[in-house]
């Protein structure tokens, strides 16, 4: 288990319509390995995760989870599997407080059926205390009323409450501000350093360069490089992203995984 | 808040004619009269906490009233089997449209505004068929005069009973339970409780179908109250459970709401109508204070609304 990697691509294909959103893409991450994601606005990034969450179902291609074939056709299946997505538009229920949003569809029960509201507050409140989410006021606050950092962190709370394999963040800086951002990698390091597969999708390189082990590369739904942080610059990955053809792999950037 | 206002409406009714006004049969009336409308509030609330609306209450309402009339007629009028098969008609006749709703809703993507404007009347239509538009009044004594106008120990009217153990029940459901937390999540966010792993389409067939069952249980209560299937007199009580829920502070928008503001939002009406009675007003003036209220509380969300999204984009 821990030589394979736990999610693993192969040719995955996704259209929507006209719209090739995905074409035979391949990638794979392993336990403890930070792999971001990287490409230009209209790649496929958040088609990719969508399809390893099961929100999409893929035209073509297969998904391996530790090794063996699997179908993903809902947020349950995988879940289930152990992974875990935030997602780029956060998706978070504005009039359910922070509590709430974090066990939605996962609530915990007590006798007679009813939600035990109370458990459920402890425990999201360690969660967040373990991550270093200072500023929330109450976590019986709507949502509605956080600020994009704090949104940010609940999603991500959310996700990684689950004792999850595979945590999939999808541009989860892009809203935060110097001091969060600088919270959320240090927590995507972390997660990685606990064991766990992580996925990162982010425009920011400098960012990507300091927690990811591997990058790669999608451009027009094609995963067009795979490169060790180790072994490549920013240069060689802005390249990759803006290219014309895929010359990348010609070129020899292409690089074995780890 | 919406509370004080229905508090001062009573303060006002009472220091003006203390004796009629609060007087324990007028007060019992007023619970009666309320209870039916009452039963298909607490249905429409959870439709509207889901960001939906039903139209089909008071079609879904007469329509099983006819089934059941038509059941009790057929096993000669009289008796206890009668009477409960005749229950049973009536809500298995409202879940069946509750049911047709919900699958239009969420398996054929139909809006709920069509799909129910769609069952409105074709559940009207078909009682009007199935009787030929004359009233049926094959209504058991037995069951007027228990159910109908009997009274729990002589004092609770059993009508008023019914709806207060379904309006628990269903606030305690709401509150407390998932299956409550799930359809706020849904009207909050349809897509992010989607994502969640919450099966969306599954529950809004069981929110709609709890909606047509409690309009069932509400035609019962009217056939047992009234002895007949009132083909006409119906047309607006989709209306009248949107408005009152509505006045109790659930939002059309989704994700708010609770079945104490429904309460208080039936009792308003209800209250003013008997007040202006008793002070011997027109009772016209009741629909003008309502559309009034209505229209105040629908402003006082938006208000709400707006603030709040201020907030979050700040
Ligand atoms: N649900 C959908 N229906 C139709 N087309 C879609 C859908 N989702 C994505 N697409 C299309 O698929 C392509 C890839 O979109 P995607 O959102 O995956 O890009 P992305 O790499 O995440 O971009 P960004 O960096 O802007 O978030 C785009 O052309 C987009 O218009
Ligand atoms: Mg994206």
């Amino acid at each position: 288990m821990a030589d394979g990697p736990v999610l693993e691509l192969q040719g995955v294909s996704k259209s929507f319509g006209a719209v090739q959103a995905l074409d035979g893409v391949d990638l794979e991450v392993r336990e403890g390995e930070v792999m971001a994601l990287v490409g230009d606005n209209g790649a496929g990034k958040s088609t990719l995760i969508k399809c390893v969450a099961g929100i999409h179902t893929i035209d073509a291609g297969e998904i391996r989870f530790d090794g063996e074939p699997v179908q993903v056709s809902g947020p349950k299946d995988a879940a289930a599997l152990g992974i875990e997505v935030v997602y780029q538009d956060l998706a978070l229920c504005d009039n359910l407080d922070v509590v709430q949003n974090m066990y939605l569809g996962r609530e915990r029960l007590g006798p007679l059926r009813r939600l035990d509201e109370l458990a459920m507050e402890q425990t999201a409140r360690e969660t967040l205390k373990g991550l270093a989410v200072t500023t929330l006021k109450s976590v019986r606050q709507t949502v509605a009323g956080l600020s994009g950092g704090q949104r940010q962190s609940v999603a991500v709370a959310k996700a990684v409450m689950w004792n999850s394999r595979v945590v999939i963040l999808d541009e989860p800086t892009a809203a935060l501000g110097v001091a969060q951002t600088r919270q959320v990698l240090d927590l995507v390091k972390r997660l990685g350093q606990q064991g766990l597969a992580v996925v990162i999708v982010s425009h920011n390189l400098s960012d990507v360069f300091e927690v990811a082990d591997r990058i790669t590369v999608l451009r027009l739904g094609k995963d067009v490089a795979t490169l060790r942080v180790a072994d490549t610059n920013q240069q060689q990955v802005v390249e990759a992203i803006t290219s014309d053809a895929p010359a990348d792999r010609r070129a020899g950037i292409e690089v074995a995984p780890a | 808040m919406i509370a004080l206002v229905l508090l001062a409406i009573l303060v006002v009714f009472s220091s003006l004619r203390f004796d009629a006004f609060a007087s324990e049969s007028n007060i019992r009336n007023i619970l009666t009269t309320a209870s039916v409308l009452l039963v298909v509030a607490v249905g429409m609330t959870y439709v509207i906490i889901t960001a939906g609306i039903d139209l089909s209450v008071g079609s879904v309402l007469v329509f099983s009233g006819v089934i059941a009339a038509k059941v009790m007629g057929a096993l000669g009028g009289e008796g206890l089997t009668a009477i409960l098969l005749g229950l049973l008609a009536c809500l298995v006749s409202g879940l069946g449209w509750g049911i047709l709703n919900g699958l239009l809703i969420a398996r054929a993507g139909i809006p709920p505004l069509i799909v129910t404007l769609g069952t409105l009347g074709m559940a009207l239509g078909s009682a009007l068929l199935l009787t030929s538009g004359i009233n049926l009044r094959d209504v058991p004594t037995e069951l007027t005069i228990t159910i109908g106008i009997g009274r729990l120990f002589g004092v609770v009217p059993f009508l008023v009973l019914i709806a207060t153990v379904v309006t628990v029940v269903a606030g305690v459901a709401l509150a407390l339970t998932r299956f409550g937390r799930y359809t706020y999540a849904i009207g909050s966010n349809e897509e992010a409780a989607r994502r969640s792993g919450i099966d969306v389409g599954r529950h809004l067939i069981k929110v709609y179908a709890l909606s047509g069952l409690l309009a069932g249980l509400a035609g019962f209560m009217s056939l047992s109250r009234f002895g007949t299937t009132e083909l006409a007199g119906h047309q607006t009580d989709n209306l009248a459970a949107i408005a009152a829920v509505v006045i109790g502070g659930t939002s059309l928008f989704g994700g708010v709401g609770t079945i104490f503001g429904t309460v208080i939002g039936v009792f308003i009406p209800a209250v003013l109508a008997n007040g202006f009675v008793i002070l011997r007003l027109q009772p016209f003036w009741q629909q003008v204070a309502i559309g009034a209220v209505l229209i105040a509380a629908v402003y006082f969300d938006q208000l709400k609304r707006r603030q709040r999204e201020r907030g979050v984009t700040r």
